[in-house]
């Protein structure tokens, strides 16, 4: 009896030794390492001009560094935002115009990959393919026709006359009005073309006599000559800020030399003002094709991706809207290039 | 030698018509006149008829005869405009909603702006070309994705949805905002910050203290822009935030609208441009206002965007 109680003292004895033994090597330490982190400032620990991360990554803190992580920290509003908000649903995208995909409320999106069908689909689409062709002639035509315009205006407002803010006002009013209901409203009234140009016999002839990958743009930009000519509000200004900065004093320099007004125009204010038609061409190529009209490309997208469903015959769903959505960017992004490239060239043949 | 009267006479209108170098005399002065007094109808055609055909009666629309001047003005075509564009209440619903969003996407490309100009970090060129490519992106591309963003963060149909990407400098055109604030903090003199520093000051209280207030006219511009922008976009809004948050939300539904109101068929009350015009005019009239209030900042914005050099 005696034997078994010592036994199950030593036991007892050995587990309890056991259990010092691992709470010393195995949970000490943790608690020790707990405390040493809080009191000891383990994740991020400043001494001297000195960063310490987790204690192994130490970084020397220099005032260029400091900058910068202030800097980032400014910044990363915008660096959250595009990741979540630009970036991912770039991708996303971009993913589901390969993908056959139709949303529902019970499974959110579902998707099966179709390769390049989506796009396939575009090319093969009778109402999307002549919308395109129009979309890029439109543009071809109706950007030099507003550069130049806008150029035009400018140049009349520099001059000095009298009233210059009243003038200057009355062409930047549309910028400040201009929202696609109040246009289209506009445009179901016939008020956006030019009333002259209305009456003319001018769009007939148009229509009749020339093909009509031309006369579809052609036509369009005619019997809303206005609208085109409404986008012109903010390239006018940047044009006349541009010309209030060029020197009065080579003006000078070159009448007094015999240059005429011609001649002027051609070498000194053009030139100073080059710079800023690319800046313009850009603003203008993407608000004009950022304006939802009905029935054109962006409302096609729209309702594609709203109306699709797994049974519909005519509305492909998500899948096809990003696929348009995409091959759109795609033509602005030429346009830009194109118009931009014109540009340089003749920059270097100079 | 002594010039005769005649050629006197003759070198004084040639002075008068031309001028010393062609451009200040009177010919020019006539032909840009009358250029921009040409032009400047054009633009503005557009609107003289929105005003004019919203306060004619239903023989002036038919009327050939009547172009310009109503027979009779129609004050009921904005009474009927009204009561279906639901103003006042509306405007203060668009007001509040548009404030909200503007406000929020002026502070963050403050902010925004002030981190790209004062500081140096890594990859910074490669952000802010990234932050300018953002404004030839088509929201088309990425609606899709954020729409099921939204719907998982249960904010379809809310006001965040158009909030919290402005917050996040993603909002409409903030690539220009961002823009403007950029260039204006570049040409504040860094040595009014460093001074700042060496007096003790944090970097958020400098933000606050200094570069705000300096800031201010800027700040009104960007405020004003996407203001006027945010009223007009009708897109995004209307997928994100739903039909009717706007006015010229309500005005792009106005037709059914108006036949809920008025049924067809109600004697006299049947739906003719001329309430739709005044339907147009009611939507841009708070713009117009706000537009003759603070013409100047608008106009001189362009100066601010610093893109002329």
């Amino acid at each position: 009896m005696k034997k078994f109680f010592a036994n199950v003292g030593h036991c007892f004895r050995k587990l309890k030794t056991a259990i010092a033994s691992f709470w010393l090597y195995r949970i000490d330490p943790i608690f020790g390492w707990i405390g040493k982190v809080l009191t000891h400032n383990f994740i991020l620990r400043i001494e001297n001009a000195r960063l310490t991360l987790f204690s192994f990554i130490r970084l020397k803190v220099t005032r260029k560094r400091r900058e910068s992580f202030y800097g980032l920290m400014f910044v990363m509003l915008w660096i959250l935002g595009y990741l979540v908000f630009t970036l991912y649903p770039m991708f996303y995208s971009l993913y589901l115009s390969f993908q056959e995909a139709y949303y529902s409320l019970q499974e959110g999106v579902k998707s099966t990959y179709i390769g390049f069908q989506n796009y396939l689909n575009i090319f093969r689409s009778e109402t999307l393919l002549p919308l395109f062709g129009t979309y890029l002639g439109k543009m071809l035509i109706s950007i030099p026709l507003i550069i130049v315009f806008s150029i035009l205006i400018a140049i009349l407002i520099n001059n000095p006359i009298k009233m210059k803010g009243f003038w200057r006002t009355v062409f930047f009013l549309p910028v400040v009005i201009a929202s696609g209901p109040v246009i289209r409203e506009l445009q179901a009234q016939d008020a956006t073309s030019l009333p002259s140009l209305q009456d003319s016999a001018l769009l007939s002839y148009i229509s009749e006599n020339l093909g009509a990958w031309l006369a579809n743009p052609l036509e369009a930009i005619l019997t809303s000559m206005l609208q085109i000519l409404w986008y012109a509000g903010i390239p006018i200004l940047v044009f006349l800020a541009g010309l209030q900065k060029v020197d009065k004093s080579i003006y000078e320099a070159a009448s007094i030399d015999g240059a005429s007004p011609w001649d002027r125009f051609w070498k000194i204010t053009l030139p100073s003002i080059m710079p800023l038609v690319s800046v313009n061409i850009i603003y203008t190529v993407v608000t004009m094709s950022l304006f939802v009209e009905p029935g054109g490309i962006l409302d096609i997208i729209r309702t594609h991706m709203l109306v699709g469903a797994p049974d519909s015959a005519f509305w492909f769903g998500y899948g096809y809207a990003a696929a348009i959505a995409w091959v759109y960017f795609l033509l602005m992004v030429i346009v830009i290039g194109i118009f931009v490239g014109v540009l340089s060239i003749r920059k270097k043949d100079r | 030698m002594k010039i005769s009267r005649k050629s006197q006479f003759r070198l004084k209108i040639r002075h008068f018509l031309f001028g010393m170098s062609f451009t200040d005399g009177f010919l020019s002065k006539f032909i840009i006149y009358v250029l921009l007094i040409s032009f400047g109808y054009i633009y503005l055609y557009p609107m003289l008829f929105m005003v004019v055909t919203s306060l004619m009666s239903v023989d002036d629309l038919i009327d050939p005869g009547i172009r310009w001047i109503p027979s009779a003005l129609q004050g009921v075509n904005y009474l009927r405009a009204l009561e279906v564009l639901q103003i006042p209440g509306s405007i203060w619903e668009t007001t509040s909603y548009v404030l909200k969003v503007s406000l929020s996407a002026t502070v963050s490309s403050a902010i925004i702006g002030y981190g790209f100009a004062r500081f140096d970090f890594p990859l910074k060129k490669l952000m802010f070309v990234l932050m300018l490519a953002t404004f030839i992106l088509p929201s088309q591309v990425t609606m899709v994705a954020n729409m099921l963003i939204y719907k998982n963060l249960n904010l379809m149909s809310t006001q965040w949805s158009m909030v919290l990407p402005a917050i996040f400098g993603q909002g409409l055109n903030a690539a220009i905002f961002i823009l403007i604030f950029y260039q204006f903090f570049r040409t504040i003199p860094t040595v009014l910050m460093e001074s700042a520093e060496v007096d003790g000051a944090t970097h958020l209280q400098i933000f606050r203290k200094i570069a705000i207030p300096l800031a201010i006219p800027s700040l009104v511009v960007v405020f004003l822009f996407s203001f006027v922008w945010y009223w007009n976009e009708t897109f995004i809004t209307g997928l994100f935030v739903g039909g009717t948050v706007t006015l010229p939300l309500k005005l792009q539904a106005f037709r059914s609208a108006y036949e809920t109101l008025f049924p067809p068929g109600t004697p006299g009350a049947e739906l003719n441009e001329a309430i739709m015009m005044a339907g147009n005019v009611l939507t841009i009239l708070p713009l117009l206002v706000l537009y003759f209030f603070a013409q100047r900042s608008f106009v001189e914005s362009i100066d601010r965007t610093g893109i002329t050099g």
